[in-house]
């Protein structure tokens, strides 16, 4: 059976190269002045492992390997990646890294101290307090915020986070702020995040940002002091990998399981050493906050990057916020952002399709974002993968997990339910997750059941909206914002062995508290799974104002 | 940063592929304000049992692989949270090198900031040395980066790729922020033309704005 029959009924057609931007078929370039000799190009296929087990823990099916890139000329077609790339290279010589502008910085309390240590102890100061921002949102607490910080260690944190901001002039928005929330949540809210720039974070989901058609990546402390220093980064060039999610998304399918189906397949290591853009009708019929969904869990796929290119949707998101230029300057920024596209016949490294029809609701059963399966699917045997080291990661994940193979997921209990975080906690999710509850309540065997809107700005709209009374008639807590359970590195943990319904990207053992079991869901599988004390079908319910 | 040259050391094997991030270091250690301490909690749930007490199964508390500075890892090491508190555990550990067959971009990233050396080899050779690493008591390698080679004293003799700008960066102990810093004209050059601003348009809850925009 070859990887398109397996897999066919799951929503993936296969990793394909698209015939007419296809290297093989190497023909001479040409340009207005002359003509320039095809490009060599030594490609290989690596091994095909088709091996009968589902894809979720095995790297890619079939990578096809260029050796060498493509000679490249100003009038050749380039991705939406490599024009980003192209306009904020600073410093490049041949064989090296090169030094990139950085366009946005946003610096939290969590990554941040030891950078700003640094910056001092070699007496260097931020090169662009201007183009950097701060937020407190890893260990903040979501409840009374007026009461004293108890955990002396975030406290400290928190304190050189401000200490730091104000004696380098960045801008911070503290605990107490009402613009305040998750660092990839107010990005965007605040119109900071805009097409065509380069920003980064100390923090790996600032892939999020790529929805807006922006180049945004997670960094390292070392990183992070680099930028503050020189408001630049020293990068290679990634390799361009091409997501195409085609046809429409079933109702009670949401943006989570779209990005869920990908990692599903791809593998959790399947886009290392790729940026991915993001393409096809599923993905432009998504809202902003459906895109950034799916962008924020790109690195859960290994791709450091993922973008959308910008497109109506975005600009009318844009319009109006508090950074984005307005009036005639916002027309012609909106003109300037109409040329970010990846150009006919750019030449992808890597392209893998899906048929968004075919994607059902999903949930992982393991111990990482790759270990997933369709609600309707069932808890694998280790004895179903042939890699010895999958079989053995596998069996590790049961036992960690507590679950037993062949169990069907609806027949999975959980104990707490957590909507938050910053891949599903804006509006969209808290709206389909009010819908779903409204006029309901949790089950009894629910222990706790948290929503934790993204920022103070979401909080604050869907409080006028109302969401907040509907969540705590149906028996959820209604908390302020921030990171929260998805971490754990405030009061919100998830108590060993006990099982959550979570929105958040990381099952990773211990991810949400020692000994902790996590099932990552759309808002609309964890708001239905409060209510019946498991997981249930989302498209056997009312699902009718979920777009 | 110490610069790497050479190094022989005795090998601890982690026989688990997708060894994230939250494992090396988990979330509760990253309110420190330091990048010091993080070997001791290295590994920190699976390494202790509760009141601090070493997992006995766990294989870097196995009294043969006490003092190793290489750890022999499987595919897609470092995956997930981009802190580098995890190659800061790593290497107060006492690890300077890395194999394995592949790393998550951002933590391969960060081994080079800390003078750790991520080498990469095949699966088929880093299975060969799991082999030798379990049959042989005090294994060791000999890592030679100018060479790109790692033996053993059975003349094993592996080649491994690394950029060359990684290399050079790892060899000489390299400031990046002092290099780049040399190019202080072209940045300011850049700054120049493209004129990068963020320009409030409305007033924000923010603190320390002095209208940098």
């Amino acid at each position: 059976m070859n990887t398109y029959e397996k897999h066919r009924g799951e929503g993936v057609l296969l990793f394909t190269r698209n015939p007419a931007k296809d290297p093989y078929q190497a023909r001479p370039l040409r340009t207005s002045r002359a003509v320039i000799p095809a490009p060599t190009f030594n490609l290989q296929l690596s091994t095909f492992n088709l091996s009968s087990a589902p894809s979720h823990l095995r790297s890619m099916t079939r990578v096809l390997k260029s050796e060498c890139t493509p000679m490249t000329t100003a009038n050749s077609p380039k991705t939406l990646y490599q024009k980003i790339w192209d306009a904020h290279v600073v410093h490049e010589e041949t064989g090296k890294p090169a030094l990139l502008y950085i366009d946005r910085h946003l610096v939290h309390e969590g990554t941040s101290p030891q950078a700003f240590a640094g910056l001092h102890a070699e007496g260097r100061k931020v090169r662009r307090p201007d183009l950097t921002f701060a937020v407190m949102d890893h260990s903040v607490p979501t409840t009374d915020r007026t009461l004293p910080i108890i955990d002396t260690d975030a406290r400290l944190q928190f304190d050189a986070l401000e200490k730091n901001c104000r004696e380098s002039g960045v801008r911070l928005f503290d605990m107490n702020s009402r613009n305040q929330g998750i660092v990839h949540i107010i990005g965007p809210e605040l119109g900071l995040t805009q097409p065509g720039q380069t920003l980064v974070c100390g923090d790996s989901h600032t892939s999020t940002h790529g929805a807006f058609g922006t180049l945004a990546f997670g960094i390292g402390t070392s990183e992070v002091e680099h930028v503050l220093a020189t408001q630049c980064l020293v990068q290679s060039r990634s390799k361009t990998l091409h997501i195409i999610v085609n046809g429409k998304r079933p109702r009670g399918v949401t943006a989570k399981d779209i990005i869920l189906a990908i990692i599903g397949k791809i593998g959790i290591g399947g886009g290392t050493g790729h940026v991915a853009e993001y393409a096809g009708q599923a993905i432009r019929e998504l809202t902003m906050d459906g895109r950034m969904t799916v962008c924020n869990m790109t690195i859960e796929g290994g791709a450091r990057a993922g973008m959308v290119a910008p497109d109506e949707t975005t600009f009318a998101y844009l319009e109006g916020r508090p950074f984005v230029p307005r009036g005639k300057a916002f027309q012609e920024a909106v003109d300037r952002w109409k040329q970010l596209k990846t150009d006919d016949g750019a030449k992808f490294d890597m392209t893998v399709e899906l048929q968004a029809e075919q994607i059902a609701p999903q949930v992982t059963w393991g111990t990482n974002p790759g270990m997933v399966t369709s609600v309707t699917g069932r808890v694998p045997e280790p004895g179903a993968f042939k890699d010895p080291n999958d079989q053995k990661a596998t069996e590790s994940a049961l036992k960690y997990m507590g679950l037993k193979a062949g169990t069907p997921i609806v027949d999975i209990p959980v104990d707490r339910v957590f909507i938050g975080s910053c891949t599903n906690s804006r509006l969209d999710d808290l709206r389909a997750a009010a819908h779903l509850v409204a006029g309901k309540h949790v089950a009894r065997s629910i222990k706790q059941a948290l929503i934790v809107p993204g920022s103070r700005g979401i909080k604050a709209q869907a409080e006028k909206e109302g969401l907040d009374k509907i969540f705590l008639a149906a028996g959820f807590e209604w908390r302020d914002a921030g990171c929260s359970m998805c971490i754990g590195m405030n009061a919100d943990v998830l108590p060993p062995h006990e099982r959550s319904a979570s929105t958040s990207n990381r099952n990773f053992e211990g991810r949400q508290g020692k000994d902790s079991r996590t099932h990552l869901v759309s808002p609309v599988m964890a708001a239905a799974a409060a209510i019946a004390g498991h997981f249930v079908d989302v498209r056997s319910l009312d699902v009718s104002m979920i777009e | 940063m110490q610069p790497f040259s050479t190094h022989t050391g005795k090998v601890a094997p982690l026989d688990r592929v997708n060894v994230d991030t939250d494992q090396m270091v988990p979330k509760q250690f990253l309110k420190a304000l330091t990048r010091e301490g993080f070997g001791r909690v290295l590994f920190y749930d699976w390494r202790y049992l509760p009141g601090e007490k070493p997992n006995p199964d766990f294989v870097l508390n196995f009294p043969r692989y006490k003092g190793a500075s290489v750890l022999l890892a499987r595919t897609n090491f470092g995956c997930g949270s981009s802190r580098e508190h995890a190659p800061w555990g790593v290497k107060d550990y006492g690890f300077r090198v890395i194999i394995a067959p592949s790393y998550a971009d951002i933590f391969y990233n960060n081994c080079f900031k800390n003078g750790i050396l991520p080498a990469t080899l095949s699966e088929a050779q880093v299975d060969e040395l799991f082999k030798r690493t379990e049959k042989e008591e005090s294994y060791s390698l000999t890592v030679n980066l100018p060479n790109q080679t790692i033996a053993d004293k059975h003349g094993l003799m592996l080649k491994f790729e690394i950029a060359p700008s990684r290399k050079e960066v790892l060899l000489k102990g390299l400031d990046d922020i002092g290099t780049s810093l040399q190019h202080e004209t072209e940045i300011t050059a850049y700054e120049k033309a493209h004129a990068a601003t963020a320009v409030m348009y409305e007033a924000l809850d923010i603190k320390y704005y002095s209208n940098g925009g």
